[in-house]
């Protein structure tokens, strides 16, 4: 699971009827210290996220365990709201020095 | 399975009802010396590790096996706390 940011929101009124009132968002994918990544993903929502809200993204074939998502054509999920991320400082020390590489 | 070290953790109130009680961890994948390799992600806990220590994680479909009969949405799970790497080293060359 990655951490993302939502940055959009997805409409589309011809889809296939398994996902039908869902939710699509654009997320783009955040290190854990909160800094865009590459890319951006489409996600069904599964917990009523918001704009620029810090969210977890499950994808692949486990994106379907979310409920509300058995048996749907659905590869990314969001499946949670992030309050806080902690890490330990070496690591944010280390990330932070492959970045400017 | 791969190698990678919790470097922290994951608050989320607001979750998919699937996900309740579980525990999020922050991994930084390694290779087998120990270094970090790749981008670290977010992963379940199923064995109780904690910050610092070294683990073992599974990913892909696997990874919501840990958990059943329970049906869970992830796609990285920790599934073991490495107590130690044995590689034997590689013959020594002639000098």
């Amino acid at each position: 699971m990655i951490l993302g940011r939502i940055v959009g929101t997805v409409v589309s009124t011809r889809k296939d009827p398994r996902l039908e009132g869902k939710k699509l968002l654009v997320v783009k994918p955040i290190s854990p210290d909160g800094v865009d990544e590459s890319g951006y993903v489409v996600a069904v929502d599964t917990v009523d996220a918001g704009f620029r809200e810090t969210v977890l993204l499950v994808s692949g074939s486990s994106a379907r365990n979310a409920s509300e998502c058995k048996d749907r054509p659905v590869d990314a999920a969001i499946v949670g709201i992030v309050d806080t991320v902690h890490m330990d400082a070496q690591h944010e020390g280390e990330l932070a020095a492959a970045r400017r590489k | 399975m791969l190698l990678g070290r919790v470097i922290g953790n994951v608050v989320a109130t607001v979750k998919n009802s699937s996900l309740d009680g579980k525990k999020l961890l922050l991994v930084q994948p390694l290779d087998r010396q120990g270094r970090s390799k790749g981008k670290p992600l977010v992963a379940i806990d199923a064995v109780g590790a904690g910050e610092g220590e070294t683990i073992y994680w599974c990913r892909g479909r696997e990874a919501s096996f840990p958990f059943l009969p329970e049906i869970v949405p992830t796609e990285a799970t920790i599934v073991a706390i490495v107590d130690r790497i044995n590689i034997p080293r590689p013959p020594a060359r002639p000098s």
